[in-house]
């Protein structure tokens, strides 16, 4: 079944669409993340705009053919500005019965679903909780199903390739990628270099999942496939010119934080504890230790924001990274940062909570923690990024403003954000503006909490430097001295102080933006985080349809920007839309004193586009 | 720390700093900064160079009357901020102040981790076997039996052995002191300093308003020659007063320590163990002993040297700039599938 040109002829009209939500699903261990990789590096080279959704259990290897072991990876991609990994997928790839039995309440009606019969024996069905088999029941009878074999025809394919029956059927991914491939006119050629790097030291396995995605390709061009079912077109995006790559979440933040510590001028020490879904850094970073990077992974979360504030003392960036849980016990160092004066930078890839939740699924519900989540007057900086290739950007804000604040800076992104994709126009990083640290040298006045009139920032002295021994901790020190005081009316100076300092900060970012619509109306839609997807192109839709709604997206949760309660009581309606259940809107409602509403989605799923465009209509309409 | 930049002929005094000292009169940590700034002024490393760091508890104020750099952290994470220190300078002199509760307690599994990991530190810790600035609740190395306000009824759990705590972690160094011996200490001290690694150092420390006297069994002057062994190594284990000679040797057919008096039964020198700093099994049986059926072991129980964390850590990062010169942000943002638009 080797691929020929001529075979192309026979093949039915491409069908060309705007843009193509799909999903793959399968068992934990059938490669189902590595297959939606694969398919965003071609695309992206299609040069389509796309998002990607990976979500997996939280066990490694649940049993297999569970519905509870069941992983997927959708994404979005097109020809249009893609905002979101979109909503119900328009093709669902089952690998197995359990995926089938998840995964298709999701699917849009008409949808196709490509379904491996080789997954579906008796047993397969009893292990997901199915009665009958849905080919034959009419469960999938609202869809256009592609039944086939793709455990046989994958054996068949990979026949030659001396693997056992147990590998040669892991090669199945591949073989339905294969079939995508040619459903949305892929390029195979990125994937087939891929595999034979990553397979280097197993050129038969390499060959294997070459022949595998071939065949799957070739079946495709030669099958006869069922009624309704044309191969598709997706036009590339209207890019901005440059060069792009896709980035994920972990590794955009990976990189802004190296790129932060040389604007500064300083060493990059990351010290974190592993936790889903934040290890990602950790790997991107350790990787990189010939840009001098050191990594250090501590013994518990406490040691690993201890280490990046010794760090952070000794004169290098001490940067640590976490989840929900882990940033619970950082809370005590996080005090001992905000009085010691130290820059430091707190990532928090927020996961479903309280507790351990849903460790691979995401929410934004560390708000509340970040803000206020400390014992005593403790304030300090928080920063949300958006999407995988805002972290970097908001990373080195976070940077900027740690080191010039001498501030720790808490930074939040989730699961949604660490794990998935995007392009990204990639900045040149000698463009970007420096921000150089100067550390105190000058014995001549000095004391360590001697104060810059402007930011109110300390004076940084790093230990080695001679004439300036100084000592510091987390008892309260005295406003001209830096000595330990128990004085009753230094420490209302020194907390106004420590305060003033981080509301100071307003007025060195950016006044609020408003994304999309007017600045003033009935409805204002404000968002934070992750949800700007979901929100703009809600907005953006109806929009289109003559509606006048407004979206303002926040970087700064704290300080806000300055401009924001104005902004915001220019609106006759504000809906919040938070994964959580109204933490945003409880800071919004104290700060601006408007009645802004709620609206409240703890799925561990991202907000789709259709329940936020729902609230708006509802408000509109009122 | 270049031979360059040392500050000639400081002074323990010039180690004092500006900061009125405030724990109470008659406490052993007075002692201890004594022998500390002695120590200080004998190593002659530039005060700039020098960093203490400490926890919470009466010992974790010791930063502040050092005129170094010091940093005043939270319970127990003492070891964890050092490491950080070291991570970003390994050039610095860092030393960890911390107690019984501090260290052994809330910080148990720091400090586990750094002596496991031989981060280049002198670790001094102070053991009073109470708490002090809580005001007198029975800590993790009180005997059974200690009553205290938290115990009214003394208490139950067995206390843990500093020494032979940190042998278990994988220390490289490991040693004792008493705060008043103002001779033996610093000596001590100076040993940790010189320790590349992470250098234990078990210092018994008086606290005169929760728990006087803890330590007479072995501290009192009228009893030291009979409680307390000084090991010297490769010199045999011998202790007690001139003509009343006793020495330490193994047990005949048992892995067992026992005292015996030289010249009883034939037993001379000969017969004895001597110290060997390198052996870890030996270092262990030391640290078991106590008053009253053995002497206390005070001095260099085991120095072992091995390189330390920090060191190790650096030469990776050396490594892999020399695989890798140049490092290009810019490349490295570009690695991998990219593509022009326009």
């Amino acid at each position: 079944m080797a691929g020929n040109a001529a075979i192309d002829l026979t093949s039915p009209p491409r069908q060309e669409v705007e843009s193509v939500v799909i999903r793959f699903a399968g068992d934990s261990g059938d490669g189902i993340q590595m297959t939606g990789g694969r398919f965003t590096d071609v695309t992206a080279l299609a040069g389509n705009d796309l998002a990607t959704f990976p979500d997996f259990p939280a066990e490694i290897r649940a049993p297999a053919g569970t519905t509870y072991g069941v992983s997927a990876f959708q994404i979005n991609f097109g020809a249009r500005n893609i905002k979101t990994s979109g909503d119900a997928p328009d093709a669902l790839i089952a690998l197995n019965a359990a995926a089938l039995a998840v995964e298709i309440r999701d699917l849009k009606p008409g949808g196709v679903v490509i379904v491996n019969t080789g997954g579906l024996a008796e047993r397969n069905l009893r292990k997901a909780g199915l009665e009958g088999n849905p080919i034959e029941d009419g469960t999938l009878s609202n869809f256009r199903v592609i039944a086939i074999d793709i455990s046989k025809l994958t054996l068949e394919a990979v026949k030659n390739s001396g693997l056992n029956k147990k590998d040669a059927l892991r090669c199945k991914n591949l073989w339905t990628l294969g079939l995508v491939y040619w459903m949305y006119d892929r390029d195979r050629q990125p994937t087939i270099d891929w595999l034979n790097k990553r397979f280097a030291s197993h050129p038969e396995l390499a060959a294997a999942n070459v022949a595998a995605l071939n065949a799957g390709h070739a079946f495709g061009e030669t099958a006869e496939l069922a009624d309704g079912i044309t191969p598709y077109t997706v036009a590339p995006s209207h890019f901005a010119p440059g060069e792009y790559r896709t980035v994920h979440g972990a590794e955009a933040m990976a990189w802004g934080l190296m790129v932060g510590a040389r604007l500064a001028g300083l060493d990059l020490v990351f010290s974190s504890y592993p936790i889903t879904p934040a290890s990602g850094v950790l790997h991107a970073l350790a990787k990189l230790k010939h840009f001098g990077v050191t990594t250090f992974q501590a013994e518990d979360e406490i040691a690993a924001i201890c280490a990046a504030i010794g760090a952070s003392f000794a004169g290098s960036l001490g940067v640590t990274s976490s989840s929900g849980p882990g940033m619970a016990l950082k809370t005590e160092a996080l005090g001992l940062a905000i009085s010691a004066e130290l820059p430091l930078v707190v990532i928090n890839s927020q996961r479903a909570g309280p507790s351990t939740g849903m460790p691979t699924k995401t929410e934004q519900s560390d708000l509340y923690q970040a803000v206020f989540g400390r014992n005593g007057d403790s304030p300090l900086a928080v920063l949300a990024a958006r999407s995988p290739s805002d972290c970097f950007d908001v990373v080195i804000e976070a940077v900027r403003i740690a080191t010039k604040y001498m501030t720790p800076v808490i930074v939040l992104a989730d699961t949604y954000i660490a794990n998935a994709a995007e392009p990204w126009l990639i900045p040149n990083v000698d463009e970007l503006t420096p921000f150089p640290v100067e550390f105190r040298t000058e014995p001549e006045g000095f004391h360590p909490y001697l104060r810059d009139e402007r930011t109110l920032g300390r004076a940084w002295a790093v230990p080695g430097t001679p004439g300036l021994e100084h000592r510091i901790g987390a008892l309260e020190k005295d406003y001209d001295t830096g000595n330990i005081s128990y004085d009753p009316a230094n420490h209302q100076r020194m907390t106004d102080a420590r305060g003033a300092k981080i509301s100071g900060i307003a007025d060195d970012i950016p006044l609020q933006a408003v994304e999309a619509g007017e600045e003033s109306g009935r409805l204002c839609v404000v968002g934070w985080g992750s949800s700007y997807g979901p929100i703009a192109r809600a907005v953006g839709n109806l929009r289109e349809e003559g509606h006048l709604v407004s979206h303002i997206h926040l970087r700064h949760i704290w300080p806000l920007p300055r401009n924001l309660v104005r902004l915001l009581r220019g609106f006759d309606k504000i809906l919040v839309p938070e994964m959580n259940t109204g933490q945003l809107l409880t800071l919004l409602r104290a700060e601006a004193l408007v009645p802004a509403e709620g609206l409240s989605s703890v799925t561990g799923k991202p907000f789709r586009i259709s329940e936020i465009e729902e609230a708006i209509r509802l408000r509109l309409g009122g | 720390m270049t031979v360059e930049t040392m500050e000639p002929n400081l002074t323990p005094k010039d180690f004092a700093s500006d900061q009125e000292v405030r724990w109470c009169p008659g406490c052993g940590d007075y002692a201890i900064l004594k022998a500390v700034y002695k120590t200080l002024a004998d190593i002659a490393v530039p005060k700039s160079d020098v960093v203490f760091v400490s926890g919470i508890g009466c010992a974790s104020r010791f930063p502040y009357h050092v005129s170094s750099y010091g940093f005043h952290t939270i319970h127990g994470r003492a070891p964890s901020v050092a490491t950080g220190i070291k991570l970003a300078n390994p050039d610095l002199s860092v030393w960890v102040v911390t107690g019984d509760g501090d260290g052994l307690s809330i910080g148990g599994n720091h400090m586990l981790h750094v002596l496991r990991r031989n981060v280049d530190l002198q670790i001094l810790l102070f053991n009073n076997e109470t708490y002090g600035l809580t005001k007198g609740q029975y800590s993790p190395t009180s005997r059974v039996g200690t009553v205290s306000p938290s115990t009214p009824m003394g208490s139950v759990d067995y206390p843990v052995s500093p020494v032979a705590f940190a042998l278990g972690s994988g220390a490289r160094f490991a040693a004792r002191s008493v705060d008043t011996m103002q001779r033996h200490l610093p000596v001590v001290l100076k040993r940790a300093h010189e320790h590349r690694g992470a250098s234990f150092v078990e210092i018994f420390q008086n606290c005169i308003v929760y728990n006087d006297g803890a330590f007479d069994d072995f501290t009192e002057k009228a009893v030291v020659d009979d409680t307390q062994i000084h090991l010297e190594h490769a010199k045999p284990l011998i202790f007690g007063k001139e003509g009343e000679e006793r020495g330490i040797r193994l047990k005949p057919g048992v892995i067992e320590l026992e005292v015996v008096r030289l010249g009883e039964g034939g037993i001379g020198i000969k017969d004895l163990l001597v110290h060997d700093e390198t052996n870890r099994s030996l270092a262990v049986m030391l640290a078991a002993m106590a008053p009253p059926d053995f002497p206390m072991a005070l001095g260099v129980l085991y120095c072992d040297p091995a390189p330390g964390y920090e060191t190790l850590v650096r030469d990776q990062i050396e490594e892999a700039k020399a695989r890798t010169p140049n490092g290009d942000l810019n490349a490295l943002l570009r690695e991998g599938y990219t593509w022009t638009v326009g």
